[in-house]
């Protein structure tokens, strides 16, 4: 895996987001890889959502540059870009910590407003969707084939018409991320997707992760307090504490990394813990907060 | 949660004192005109009555209601319930009011009077189908919607008569100038969410009003534009007589009838509200409208996605108020006379009511809560100075009967069931 390092997709140089007075992140510089997935830990209000939320553009970052070199040649400096243009424009696609589903539509109508901009473009101002088009049935016939395509895989064909609010959690955590693919991303920003996950639904997600780097060759970041998870598929591990990166590289150096173990443990033990025990140590079941805060 | 008794005593005396505390000024006092001039009563009796038969009404509804209450609750944790097949229902109900509709003034009950009072019916059901664009499915909150609507009337009203355009070449002209109104007010509005939008709409409401009453150069302000042109068939007057020209009944060799302007009124409201009706549905199914729920559930979300909150909404505020303009030239040419009078902020919160009661999104929901809302009042004019009191009695009863309003479920814009794969679907869409 390591040894087919891919090009940079992501570079962050510098960044630092300031509320008040409070550095939620503080001279924050990683870099993450093409067909990798990289790995944001840290306990919690590390500034690792605040990461995403700079960029996916819901805030501006006080400081710093956030370089984005898709393979497809172009460099985004989503610093500059607003809001939803980082998603349209530069392919970054995101899941959130409180899940943030359309919970009165249907599943499959979820994974169908994933692909709003290229039906938008096919229906040309709705007018040819008005008046069924054939160029606008094919692209909406394309653009179901997708989702269903996503529903087979993240087993949810049976749901595809219920309403998303009323599905178990776990599906619920699957249809986010099925409707994050659909919107053919360059890069994947997943937030806590194995919270709530029972062992074996997390087992499913981590082999989920691992196909969708494989077969589609598109970088993955995961922030995941879920040691067993991230020590499993993260190609790399960038660790924060109070905002500030504190050690940075290979799972297994970084999880013996003794400025990682004070931070996890908060005791002075310089001791390296094997990275299973360390894993079950900080693997401790946190709370998934609520609903009705700035997006997380 | 188990019954509980006090919390239910307590929560009708909070009741009761409010009640008491408007029932004084309300009822408590009253002043009678006598010989001697204005005498002033005190009712305080009355008050007492008010405020107990409030404390024995809502301990009651609370008593019978917790029963209720429970399975309410538990059904209001999913935002909309979704039917779960595709109805067959829905669309037989649909097409059989489209027929009685049609039929209406073909039977043995129409009469002049019953078929002015459908056109009324029918133009706030287009109103309710247009508002709904906005409220209902784009789930933006606005109570300055009578203010397109003014804007479309006055533009027929203004332009027929300055530069004698038809009602045909007139009313894509109003719908065009109350959708760019709707993109005035949304540009810098829509930003806002929630209960701020429905403040600023409201402001921009009686805005459009106050100034319809003093620009007295252009709307002649309190005192209305009179002698609207009247719609044409085709061309043909529907009048006695116009000397230069052929009229509707000369040309069909009818005898004249003031009967024909009525029932042909009838038919073209409702080919406009049908008109609007269809459009909503087709372009609920198209990703415009899917991104309009989709923002009516969650603008975040949205945003992740990609997807433009602002143009989306400017586009459901700009057809919205299209449609509101479209009516407005109908009432302008249909009144023959217009003035400030009529759009005032009840016409709005009538229309706002009317989505809400037909539960936010249906279509047919729509028509059932216009007929109860426009048509009760009718039906109580009996009751005089009741009336009102028994229509706001209906409402609370209706409220509590169906809190999601009369059609709450709502039906998916495509369902998987219907779209058979296609063979080589897998190969062909992955990249
Ligand atoms: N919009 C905001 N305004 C003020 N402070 C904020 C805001 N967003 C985040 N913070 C603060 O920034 C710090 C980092 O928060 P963040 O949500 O990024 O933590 P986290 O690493 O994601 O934690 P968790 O593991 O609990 O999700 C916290 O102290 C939080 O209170
Ligand atoms: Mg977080």
């Amino acid at each position: 895996m390591n040894a087919e390092t891919g090009q940079p997709l992501l570079t962050v140089e510098h960044l630092s987001m300031r509320f008040g007075g409070l550095f939620a992140v503080n001279d924050l510089s990683f870099a993450a890889n093409r067909r990798e997935i990289t790995a944001i830990i840290g306990p919690n209000g590390a500034g690792k959502t605040t990461v995403f939320n700079c960029l996916t553009g819901f805030y501006k970052p006080t400081v710093g540059r956030l370089t984005l070199s898709p393979p497809s040649g172009a460099r985004f400096l989503l610093e500059r870009i607003d809001g939803f243009r980082i998603a349209k424009e530069a392919g970054v696609a995101r899941t959130f910590q409180n899940i943030r589903l359309f919970a009165g539509m249907s599943v499959l109508e979820n994974l169908m407003v994933a692909q709003h901009n290229r039906l938008m473009r096919a229906s040309v101002y709705s007018l040819a969707g008005l008046l069924g088009l054939a160029g606008y049935r094919a692209a909406e016939r394309r653009a179901l084939d997708l989702a269903r395509h996503w529903l087979d895989r993240m087993g949810l064909l049976a749901q595809a018409d219920q309403t998303a609010g009323s599905l178990p959690y776990g599906l619920q955590r699957r249809l986010e991320i099925a409707r994050a693919m659909c919107t053919e991303p360059a890069m994947l920003c997943l937030d806590e997707p194995a919270a709530g996950l029972n062992p074996r639904e997390s087992q499913e997600l981590s082999r989920l992760l691992l196909d969708i780097r494989g077969e589609f060759g598109i970088g993955i970041l995961l922030i995941e307090h879920d040691m067993s998870v991230v020590m499993q598929i993260s190609d790399h591990l960038v660790v924060l504490d109070h905002g500030a990166l504190i050690a940075q590289g290979p799972p297994a150096r970084v999880s013996n990394d003794p400025a990682v173990i004070r931070a996890y443990l908060g005791t002075e033990e310089d001791e390296a813990l094997p990275p299973e025990v360390a894993g079950d140590l900080v693997a401790v079941p946190h709370s998934i907060p609520s609903a009705g805060q700035p997006p997380c | 949660m188990r019954p509980n008794l006090r919390g239910m005593v307590k929560d009708s005396l909070a009741a009761a004192i409010v009640a008491a505390l408007l029932a004084v000024p309300l009822l408590g006092f009253h002043l009678s005109g006598s010989a001697q001039g204005l005498t002033l009563d005190y009712r305080f009796g009355w008050v007492a009555i008010a405020s107990l038969a409030v404390f024995c009404g809502r301990l009651a509804l609370s008593l019978a209601g917790t029963a209720v209450g429970r399975s309410l609750r538990r059904r209001r944790q999913v935002v909309l319930p979704l039917s779960g097949r595709p109805s067959r229902i829905r669309p037989a109900v649909g097409w059989a009011l489209v027929a009685v509709a049609l039929l209406l003034p073909w039977t043995p009950l129409a009469d002049r009077n019953l078929i002015d009072k459908a056109t009324l019916l029918l133009i706030y059901i287009m109103l309710g189908w247009g508002l709904n664009i906005v409220v209902g499915l784009a789930g933006l909150l606005d109570l300055g919607y009578v203010a397109f609507y003014a804007v479309g009337a006055y533009c027929y009203a203004l332009v027929s008569q300055q530069f004698g355009l038809s009602f045909w070449l007139c009313l894509p002209l109003a719908g065009a100038l109350s959708a760019s109104f709707g993109v005035l007010l949304g540009f810098p509005v829509l930003r806002l969410r929630g209960d701020y939008l429905a403040i600023v709409t409201l402001g921009f409401g009686e805005i459009v009003r106050v100034v319809l009453l003093n620009w007295q150069d252009v709307t002649n302000g309190p005192i209305g534009i009179s002698g609207i042109a009247r719609p044409t068939f085709f061309g043909l007057p529907l009048l006695a007589s116009v000397p230069g020209r052929t009229t509707f009944h000369e040309f069909f060799g009818l005898p004249f009838s003031t009967d024909h302007r009525i029932y042909f009124l009838y038919y073209l409201i409702l080919a406009l509200a049908l008109a609007t009706n269809l459009f909503t549905l087709r372009i609920r199914r198209l990703p415009i409208g899917r991104a309009w729920e989709a923002l009516r559930e969650d603008e975040t979300a949205c945003r992740s996605l990609g997807i433009d909150p602002t143009k989306t909404k400017l586009s459901a505020f700009a057809l919205g108020a299209m449609f509101a303009g479209f009516a407005g030239s109908f009432f302008a040419t249909r009144q023959g006379f217009i003035s400030p009078e009529s759009f005032t902020f009840i016409e709005s919160a009538i229309i706002l009511a009317i989505v809400v009661l037909g539960g936010m999104g249906s279509q047919i929901g729509i028509v059932l809560a216009a007929v109860l809302l426009v048509g009760l009042p009718e039906w109580f004019r009996d009751l005089q100075q009741y009336r009102m009191l028994a229509f706001g009695g209906a409402m609370v009863v209706i409220m509590l009967w169906r809190p999601r309003g009369l059609l709450a479920s709502r039906e998916p814009t495509v369902r998987l069931a219907e779209r058979p794969a296609t063979l080589d679907a897998a190969g062909e869409v992955l990249p």
